[in-house]
Parts: structure tokens; C-alpha cells; sequence
């Protein structure tokens, strides 16, 4: 239960910004904190106090699998890499060939969210393939 | 006329006798109070009592609960009826295992995700993500929201922080 207590900030956190589906869970010296946060920001708020109790993260006793929930209205996500273009691969996978890519800041259309690391996405010039679900934002 | 007077006196002590029987409503309201507090379960439960109407409100665990609270204030002398406003608590849902990722998917997500980060070394062993190498301090939230999202069973962060 010590680290239940060491992470509370960041459960009772959780629970004050309206992560749905929270689970906080202990087992073999490992916390597991997952749910679904209603914006990036809640997620961001989240990282940030953990990385005040466990500064860069190198204890190695939580797991914070924090999704930010996208409505299922949302169509249209954003390329927010830091700079390059993003690569649009045949399948789910950086070992999939590329099939195009998005600019950075260029807004593309999401077809459909197959994990959450990979979405089904199509660009502008109707190139569709699997983007890496990190650098993509909802509008 | 005798018989009027005495039949008329008998129904005045009657009703004397029947009305200073009846509880007053705030005996009613303490005995079912007392009642209910004294039971596991139905101390977050309160009671109104006015004309013969027993209100009862707050949070009740589950509906068994809700049903003998009602019980338990119906049976109190003086209770005509009873308005159930009892609401059943929300169940947490039960905490559900932890899932961990097996090392193959794992591993290959995990090349997925540090992709765009040469400077950075991943081994995965039995769920355990292993980083070594160094990494600069912007950088290292995002990747490591990415490794947490794989459902990996830990993450070593052995990196350095330039």
C-alpha cells in the first residue's frame, strides 16, 4: 500500500479531473494507475505530478497508461510532431512500408483509431494509411 | 338521553385516549433514527416524519438495503406510509487484473515508440521495458507516455538526462 500512498497526488488527482474507467492497482512492487482523460491537458497535468514525486521517472514503481478519450464526432486530427512530416505506413507498424506522409501542423482525417498506438488516418491527397496515434490530436 | 351522554363520553375519552397514544412526529422520527443507526449499512440514511409520512433519504448500499430501511420505518407506530427516496450507492467496479503485454507485440511496439528517438536504447525481458543511453529532459514525458500506454509490466528508465 506504500505506494499507493507515494502516488496518491496523482489518483486523487485523477479522480478530481474525471478520468473515466480509473484503475489504480498495486501488484509486485509496481503501481498501475490506467483510465481515460477527458483532454490532453488533464493527461499532461497528470505526467507533470509525477514527475514531481519521481523526478525523470527512474523509480520504476508506477505504470500511468493515461488515453485521452476523442468523441466519436471527431473526424479531424492535427500532425503534431515537433517539426518533420509524419509518415503514413501501409499497416500498423514502423516495419510496414511508408505509403505518404502529413506536414507538421497539416490537419488530416481520422477513418478510425485501431489501438491506441496506431490510427487509420487520410490525408489531403487521399493517401490512407497508419499514423503513430502520439503525434496526432484531435480538433 | 342517558345513554346519548354516556355513549358521547365514551367517544370523547375514545379519542382523548387515541390521540394522546399517538407518537409525536418527532418520536417517530428519533425511534426510526435510532432504529436504522443502529444497523450496519443504513447509517447514511435520514429520515423526515410529518402527518403520518415517513421520508426517507440518502445513500443506501445496495437494494436489500433500501427495502429494510423502508421496512424498519413502515413498522414504527405511527406510519402510515412511506416515501422511499433512498438512492443505491455507485459500485466501484471491481479492480480488474493487470494485463501485461507479451514480450513479442511489446517489443515491437516498443520499437514503434522509440523510434524518433536514436539517442535511446530499449530492451524488453519478461514485460520489463529496459532504457539506456541518454535522452534530453523535453523529450522524455512523451516517450515515456508512450512506453506506460504498451502495458509493459515496468520500465527501467536507466537513461541520461542531458
Amino acid at each position: 500500500m506504500e505506494l499507493t500512498e507515494k502516488y496518491k497526488q496523482i489518483s486523487d488527482a485523477a479522480n478530481a479531473a474525471g478520468i473515466s474507467d480509473l484503475q489504480v492497482r498495486e501488484q509486485d512492487g509496481v503501481l498501475y494507475i490506467d483510465g481515460t482523460a477527458p483532454s490532453g491537458a488533464v493527461k499532461d497535468q497528470l505526467w507533470n505530478t509525477y514527475d514531481t514525486i519521481d523526478p525523470n521517472f527512474t523509480s520504476g514503481d508506477l505504470i500511468l497508461n493515461i488515453s485521452v478519450s476523442t468523441g466519436a464526432d471527431v473526424t479531424k486530427v492535427k500532425v503534431t510532431t515537433d517539426s518533420s512530416n509524419l509518415n503514413i505506413r501501409q499497416g500498423p507498424g514502423t516495419d510496414q512500408p511508408i505509403v505518404g506522409q502529413a506536414a507538421h501542423d497539416e490537419i488530416i482525417t481520422l477513418i478510425s483509431k485501431t489501438n491506441n498506438q496506431w490510427w487509420l488516418v487520410r490525408t489531403e491527397n487521399n493517401e490512407e494509411g497508419y499514423a503513430y496515434a502520439q503525434y496526432l490530436s484531435p480538433q | 338521553m342517558k345513554l346519548t351522554k354516556l355513549l358521547m363520553t365514551i367517544a370523547i375519552v375514545t379519542t382523548v385516549s387515541f390521540v394522546s397514544c399517538k407518537p409525536k412526529d418527532a418520536d417517530v422520527q428519533a425511534a426510526i433514527e435510532t432504529k436504522l443507526k443502529a444497523k450496519p449499512d443504513m447509517g447514511a440514511v435520514s429520515v423526515d416524519f410529518k402527518d403520518g409520512v415517513a421520508t426517507l433519504s440518502g445513500v443506501c448500499k445496495d437494494d436489500v438495503c433500501k427495502a429494510d430501511c423502508e421496512k424498519i420505518a413502515a413498522e414504527e407506530k405511527g406510519v402510515k406510509s412511506v416515501m422511499n427516496n433512498l438512492t443505491i450507492a455507485s459500485v466501484a467496479p471491481a479492480a480488474a487484473p493487470v494485463t501485461i503485454t507479451a514480450d513479442d507485440p511489446l517489443a515491437k511496439s516498443v520499437v514503434d515508440a522509440t523510434k524518433d528517438y536514436p539517442t535511446v536504447n530499449a530492451a524488453v525481458n519478461n514485460g520489463v521495458i529496459t532504457l539506456t543511453g541518454e535522452i534530453k529532459k523535453a523529450s522524455l514525458p512523451k516517450l515515456m507516455m508512450a512506453l506506460n500506454g504498451l502495458k509493459p509490466k515496468k520500465v527501467e528508465n536507466k537513461l541520461t538526462i542531458k
